[in-house]
C-alpha cells in the first residue's frame, strides 16, 4: 500500500450532487501531486475529503497505512492551505504558526524555534508581531504555507492556493512552492484549474472532468500522450486544435487533405488533434492556413487563422520568423505528432 | 485648514446634543450638593452648594428601611452584583447556545432558535407569577441566586451572536480543526476573541438591563438587605409622604447621582474594547 491511498472514493452531497465518482488513486511518500481540472469537476471535493472536511460517502482513504475514513480532521495530521487562506485574523502571525503546535501540546522552546525556522524559510521573520490584516497578498500567502509546514504533517493540501495573487507574484509562487516542497520533501497534493500551474508544479497529474480521474501521469506523459479527447484539450497552451475527419483502412480524411498508414484499426467518425506547437511550414503541405492573426510573444509568435474550410486555427512558430497577416501558410504535422480520438466517446484511437 | 460653513453647524448640533445629555445631570448634581430647604424654596441650582460631603455621607449611611438596617450603600451593591450576573451569565449563556445553534447542524437547530426567539414575546413581566411560584419553591427568595437566575437567559444576545457567527467564514473553522482545535477550543481560541466588540456591547446593555429591574427584586425580596437602587429610589420618593418632615430633595439628587455610577463605570471599562471593535473590524 502507498502513503496516501484512494479505493473507489465516491462522493454525493447531502444535495444530491454526485461530486466524485468511484476515484482511486496511489500517491507515493514525497510525491507532489497536482489535481487539475475545471471549474466544478470535483478536485476540492476529494481534497476536502483526504483533509477529513468532507464525509466520504463510499470508498476508502489510506494515510501512512491508517483508514482515515472515521478519523476527525483535527487527528489526521494534515495541513492545508486555502484559495483564501483562512489566516486567523485575531492572532499575529507568530500565533498563527504556534496555534497548531500549541494544541499539539508542544512546549514554548520548541514552539519558538519551530516558528522562527519556517519564518525563515518563507523569510517572514520580520512580520511575525503583525496582524494578517497588515500583511500584503504575497505574504499573507507565505504565512499560509508557514501555517502548514511548521507542524510537519504527514501531508500538504493546498486548494488553489495562488488564484488570489497577480500573475507576477503567481509565477513568483508557484516557483517558491515547487522548491519548498522539495526541500522539505514533504507529500503534497496540489489542487489547481490552471493548467500551466499544474504542469509546472506537478510529479504527477490527475486530470479530472466531471468528478472521474481522466488520466493519471507525469506531466509530459500527459501531454505527450492524452489518452481522451477532454485530456488533449485540457493540457496545453494554446490549445490543441481539433478537426473533423473519418477514419476507414487506416487512411484518415479530414477536410482537405488525407492521412495515410495511421496506426489504428478503428472506422469511423474521429476527431483528429494537432498541437499548434507541432506544425512546421514547408512547400506543398497537407495544411492550407489563412493568417487572420498573429499574436508576437518574443520567443514565439502565435499564429491565428482559418482552414480552407473555414475553421479556426492555430500554429506556433518561432519569434524569429515574420509571418503578414493575410498571407497564406502551408504547414505539415511534424514527426506524426497528432492524435486521434473516436468522435463519440472522446477516446484515444491512435 | 479651512473649517467649512457646514462642518460649524454640523458642530453645533453636536454641542446642543451634548448639552442635551450633560446639563441635567449637573443640575441634579448641583442640587445634591445644596441644602434641602434651598432647593426646596429656591428651585433647582447650578452651582456647587456646601452640602456636597454631608447630603452624599447621609445618603449612603444612613439605616432606612423599617427595619432601620439597610443603607443606600447596601442597596448599590445589591443592584451591581444582580447586574453583573446577570449581564455575565446572559452574555456566556447566549454566545455558548448562538455558538451551538450556528456550527453543530443538528437537525433541530433551527426550530430551536425560533422557540429561543419566540421567547422575546414574554418577558419577565408577562410571566413573574410563575417565574415567582418556581423560584420560591427552589427557596431562592431572598437571595441573589433568586434574582438573578429567571434573568439569565436572552433572546437578543442569542440572536445577534448568532448572527456574527453566520459571518465568520467557514474556512477559519476548517483550518482551526486541521491546526487540531476541537469544539471548545475553537469557541475559546477564535469566537469569544473575534467577539469582542460584541461582548462588550451586549453586556452593557444587559448590566443596564439588570441594574434598572423593579418587578422582579419587588416581588423577590421580603429582606431589605436584598434590596436594590430602583426599589430604594421608590421608597426615597415615597418617604416624605409619610409626614415625618420636609421632602429631602437634595438626598434624592444625591441617590440618583450615586445610582448612575455603577453603569457609568461599566461603560467607562468597556468602551476600550468597544470602540477599538468599531473602528477595526478584523474578519
Ligand atoms: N457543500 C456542497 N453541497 C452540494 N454540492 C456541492 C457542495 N460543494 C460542492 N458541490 C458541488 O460539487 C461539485 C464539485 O465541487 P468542487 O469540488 O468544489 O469543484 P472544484 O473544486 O473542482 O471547482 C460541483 O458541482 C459543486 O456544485
Ligand atoms: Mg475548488
Amino acid at each position: 500500500m502507498s502513503f496516501l491511498d484512494l479505493k473507489n472514493v465516491t462522493k454525493i452531497y447531502p444535495n444530491g450532487t454526485k461530486a466524485v465518482h468511484e476515484t482511486s488513486l496511489s500517491i507515493d511518500e514525497g510525491e507532489f501531486m497536482v489535481f487539475v481540472g475545471p471549474s466544478g469537476c470535483g478536485k476540492s471535493t476529494l481534497l476536502r475529503m483526504v483533509a477529513g472536511l468532507e464525509d466520504i460517502t463510499e470508498g476508502d482513504i489510506n494515510l501512512d497505512g491508517k483508514l482515515m475514513n472515521e478519523v476527525d480532521p483535527s487527528e489526521r495530521d494534515v495541513a492545508m492551505v486555502f484559495q483564501n487562506y483562512a489566516l486567523y485574523p485575531h492572532m499575529n502571525v507568530y500565533n498563527n504558526l504556534a496555534y497548531g503546535l500549541k494544541n499539539r501540546g508542544i512546549d514554548k522552546e520548541t514552539i519558538e524555534q519551530k516558528v522562527n525556522d519556517a519564518a525563515k524559510l518563507l523569510q517572514i521573520s520580520d512580520y511575525l508581531q503583525r496582524k494578517p490584516s497588515m500583511l500584503s497578498g504575497g505574504q499573507r500567502q507565505r504565512v499560509a504555507m508557514g501555517r502548514a509546514i511548521v507542524r510537519n504533517p504527514k501531508i500538504f493540501l493546498f486548494d488553489e492556493p495562488l488564484s488570489n495573487l497577480d500573475a507576477k507574484l503567481r509565477i513568483q509562487m508557484r516557483l517558491e512552492i515547487k522548491k519548498l516542497q522539495q526541500k522539505v520533501g514533504v507529500t503534497s497534493i496540489f489542487v489547481t484549474h490552471d493548467q500551466v500551474e499544474a504542469m509546472t508544479l506537478a510529479d504527477r497529474l490527475a486530470v479530472i472532468n466531471n468528478g472521474i480521474i481522466e488520466q493519471l501521469g507525469t506531466p509530459i506523459e500527459i501531454y505527450d500522450n492524452p489518452k481522451s479527447l477532454f485530456v488533449a484539450g485540457f493540457i496545453g497552451s494554446p490549445q490543441m486544435n481539433f478537426l473533423d475527419g473519418n477514419l476507414k483502412n487506416k487512411t484518415l480524411s479530414a477536410e482537405g487533405f488525407e492521412i495515410k498508414d495511421i496506426n489504428s484499426d478503428f472506422e469511423g467518425e474521429v476527431t483528429l488533434g494537432i498541437r499548434p506547437e507541432h506544425l512546421s511550414q514547408s512547400e506543398n503541405a497537407l495544411i492550407s492556413l489563412k493568417v487572420e492573426l498573429v499574436e508576437q510573444l518574443g520567443s514565439d509568435n502565435l499564429v491565428y487563422g482559418q482552414l480552407k474550410n473555414k475553421k479556426d486555427f492555430c500554429y506556433r512558430c518561432p519569434g524569429n520568423q515574420t509571418i503578414e497577416k493575410g498571407s497564406n501558410l502551408s504547414l505539415n504535422i511534424e514527426n506524426n505528432k497528432y492524435y486521434i480520438f473516436d468522435k463519440s466517446t472522446g477516446k484515444r484511437v491512435n | 485648514m479651512k473649517i467649512k460653513p457646514l462642518q460649524i453647524i454640523a458642530h453645533i448640533i453636536l454641542i446642543l446634543g451634548v448639552l442635551l445629555m450633560v446639563v441635567p445631570i449637573w443640575i441634579s448634581f448641583a442640587s445634591s450638593s445644596h441644602d434641602s430647604v434651598t432647593i426646596l424654596t429656591e428651585g433647582m441650582k447650578f452651582h456647587i452648594g456646601d452640602q456636597l460631603a454631608r447630603n452624599y455621607n447621609e445618603v449612603l449611611n444612613e439605616k432606612g428601611g423599617w427595619s432601620e438596617e439597610v443603607t443606600a450603600a447596601k442597596m448599590f451593591i445589591n443592584s451591581f452584583i444582580m447586574a453583573l450576573g446577570i449581564a455575565t451569565l446572559k452574555v456566556v449563556i447566549s454566545a455558548m447556545s448562538a455558538y451551538a445553534l450556528v456550527y453543530y447542524r443538528f437537525k433541530l437547530a433551527v426550530p430551536i432558535f425560533w422557540l429561543i426567539f419566540i421567547t422575546l414575546l414574554v418577558p419577565l413581566e408577562v410571566r413573574i407569577f410563575p417565574s415567582y411560584k418556581i423560584v420560591s419553591d427552589l427557596g431562592l427568595t431572598n437571595s441573589y441566586t433568586g434574582l438573578i437566575l429567571p434573568l439569565v437567559a436572552s433572546a437578543t444576545a442569542t440572536f445577534f451572536f448568532r448572527q456574527f457567527y453566520k459571518t465568520i467564514p467557514d474556512e477559519l473553522l476548517e483550518s482551526a480543526k486541521l491546526d487540531g482545535a476541537n469544539g471548545w477550543s475553537f469557541f475559546i481560541d477564535f469566537l469569544v476573541p473575534l467577539s469582542k466588540t460584541m461582548i462588550a456591547a451586549m453586556f452593557i446593555f444587559m448590566f443596564v438591563y439588570g441594574y434598572s429591574q423593579y418587578l422582579w427584586p419587588l416581588i423577590m425580596t421580603t429582606a431589605e438587605e436584598y434590596w436594590t437602587v430602583v426599589m430604594g429610589m421608590k421608597i426615597i420618593y415615597t418617604e416624605s409622604y409619610e409626614g415625618v418632615a420636609l421632602p429631602r430633595t437634595a438626598e434624592r439628587f444625591a441617590y440618583i447621582i450615586l445610582s448612575m455610577i455603577p453603569p457609568v463605570l461599566v461603560v467607562v471599562f468597556l468602551q476600550k474594547w468597544f470602540i477599538k471593535g468599531l473602528i477595526q473590524t478584523e474578519k
